[in-house]
């Protein structure tokens, strides 16, 4: 990548441009809302124009021309290539192993990619009622691959998460295994400070590439466990224009379609 | 059959204290019409199944109607928490909240088996999540062709399901088209079934990826134009997505809500007066 925008880019859009690179032209992609669906769309008009974006809302094909403010907006029907009932998604689609990659975020993540979207604290008497499961369990056990999308800092990557809401490699190594779901578990994190992998023995994330002008320091501070971080840390390529220039565009036109609603 | 009634009348006849209950509309056509009756009527313990819960529970909850939830994701989508159910599950305000928690793929297959009259679905999911810790309706279960360890969920059969439709024709068939999420499921699942619609029509047109409910599955249907709103209904209107942002405010504070509630909800006759109301602008306060 020749065409580099010299830093006049943010942190989340350097996030959202590496997620966006993840996915294959032509992969069946199922597409959690917020930054996956900013992500996935961004390689739909960029580099993977052939995806098949599934909502779980039961549009297949989705080809939204704004991002979705939930994931059932019209414009995810109006272009779609088929559109089916939501037993019809979960059951046929995903369980049956029909989906290439699942593009998550979470509200907290540990090391081993195990996901929480339920609870802070407590279940019985939590501190903070997030919102839940939603289609995120069955995600994470049945799409070949999981993407996962999340900001890094102290409060999303913790040490123990309150609940396991999905689950990533479990508690490592062969553990996820044992549960026999067909999909690998998360192959990849992306944050706004640099990209993480599975050890392919242990199954423990490590930060293996660092985004333009982030110190492993950053990411150490910005991680709730110690981090581990592989021998040689790459360096993200920084968004081109094209990429910039595309996903500005995505955000204004989706900014205006929503004032005008 | 079904008969073409008021939604008032369809409320009070159908909807009793302490029934289980399942408004759906996954995302769109959310039956706002009908839950803001069920508000007017003052229905209470009732426990309330959706897989969403989206505005219209957060409304009930936070009015007192409610029980027990049945539910999968209890979100304000793309904007944030629900502050009612939030405030009901964090400080059992203005009631303690029971809950029953499952995934999106749970809640479908729990509808399925339902309409099938099945006792349970099976499905391969929650197998390593907290999830069957919490929910005593998640049971392991072994396949016993191939020995598979799969997950048995019961089904789900409430007393009434509500949906939005966008048209019923004179024979009192539903029509729904665009996404058209888990309404069938939840129709064919229920004991008793209401229905609100955009508007009655003489014949359907063809649509892409229109289903049609059959009017033996239906007892009441109610005309209610623009009765999903700030949800949406394909063909007819957008969702207000402003409203959804604008909810967030409206429903932090109990006080604030409260008077929300009093003034649009009580304090209106019936949907169209409502949607009137909140025209006015004081939506936004």
């Amino acid at each position: 990548m020749t065409d580099i925008a010299t830093r006049e880019y943010t942190t989340d859009e350097m996030m959202t441009v590496a997620a966006a690179r993840e996915l294959e032209n032509g992969a069946v992609c199922f597409v959690g809302i917020g930054l996956p669906s900013e992500a996935t769309n961004l390689a739909r008009a960029t580099h993977a124009p052939n995806c098949v974006l599934i909502y779980e809302s039961g549009t297949i094909g989705a080809k939204p021309d704004v991002l979705p403010l939930s994931i059932g907006d019209g414009v995810l029907a109006e272009y779609a290539d088929s559109v089916v009932s939501v037993p019809e998604i979960f059951n046929y689609w995903l369980q049956a192993g029909r989906v290439d990659v699942g593009f998550l975020g979470a509200a907290q993540m540990d090391r081993y990619g195990n996901i929480n979207t339920t609870v802070i604290g407590p279940y019985a008497s939590p501190k903070v009622r997030l919102p839940g499961a939603g289609g995120a369990p069955e995600i994470a056990a049945s799409a070949r691959e999981v993407v996962i999308i999340l900001r890094q800092n102290p409060r999303s990557f913790v040490e123990d998460i309150a609940f396991v809401t999905s689950v990533g490699h479990r508690h490592g190594g062969d553990s996820r295994g044992e549960l026999g779901y067909g999909g690998a578990g998360p192959t990849i994190v992306i944050t706004d400070l640099g990209i993480l992998r599975p050890d392919p023995e242990t199954k423990e994330l490590r930060m293996t590439a660092l985004h333009p002008g982030t110190t492993v320091e950053e990411a150490k501070e910005a991680t709730g466990w110690e981090l581990k971080v592989a021998e040689k840390v790459e360096t993200t390529d920084p968004p081109t224009r094209e990429e910039l220039e595309i996903l500005r565009d995505l955000k204004a036109r989706t900014a205006a379609s929503r004032k005008r609603a | 059959m079904a008969e073409l009634v008021g939604l008032r009348e369809a409320v009070a006849g159908l909807v009793s204290d302490g029934d289980t209950i399942a408004l759906e509309g996954f995302t769109h056509l959310i039956p706002s019409a009908a839950a803001h009756e069920i508000i007017r009527q003052q229905k209470t313990d009732l426990t309330l199944i959706r897989m969403t819960p989206d505005l219209i529970y957060d409304q009930m909850i936070g009015m007192g109607c409610a029980r027990k939830l049945i539910f999968s994701w209890g979100g304000n989508p793309g904007v944030g928490s629900l502050h009612r159910f939030r405030d009901a599950v964090e400080n059992g305000w203005p009631r303690p909240l029971e809950l029953e928690e499952h995934s999106h793929a749970g809640m479908a297959n729990r509808y399925v088996a339902g309409a099938s009259n099945l006792p349970f679905a099976v499905l391969r999911g929650y197998v390593g999540t907290d999830l069957p810790k919490v929910t005593s309706t998640i049971v392991p279960i072994e396949c016993p062709f191939t020995g598979e360890e799969l997950v048995a969920v019961p089904a789900l059969n409430p007393d009434v399901a509500v949906i939005h439709a966008q048209q019923a024709d004179r024979r009192g068939n539903a029509a729904i088209w665009g996404i058209s999420g888990i309404q069938k499921e939840a129709a064919l699942s229920a004991k008793r079934v209401i229905v609100t619609v955009e508007e009655v029509v003489e014949e359907f047109e063809p649509r892409p990826f229109q289903i049609v409910l059959p009017s033996v599955a239906v007892d009441a249907i109610a005309v209610e134009p623009g009765g999903s709103r700030p949800s949406y209904a394909d063909g007819y209107y957008d969702r207000d997505n402003a409203f959804y942002e604008a909810w967030d405010g409206i429903s932090r504070d109990r006080e604030q809500f409260g008077e929300w509630m009093e003034r649009h909800v009580l304090g209106t006759r019936d949907f169209a007066e409502y949607t009137k109301s909140i025209e006015r602008g004081e939506t936004l306060r």
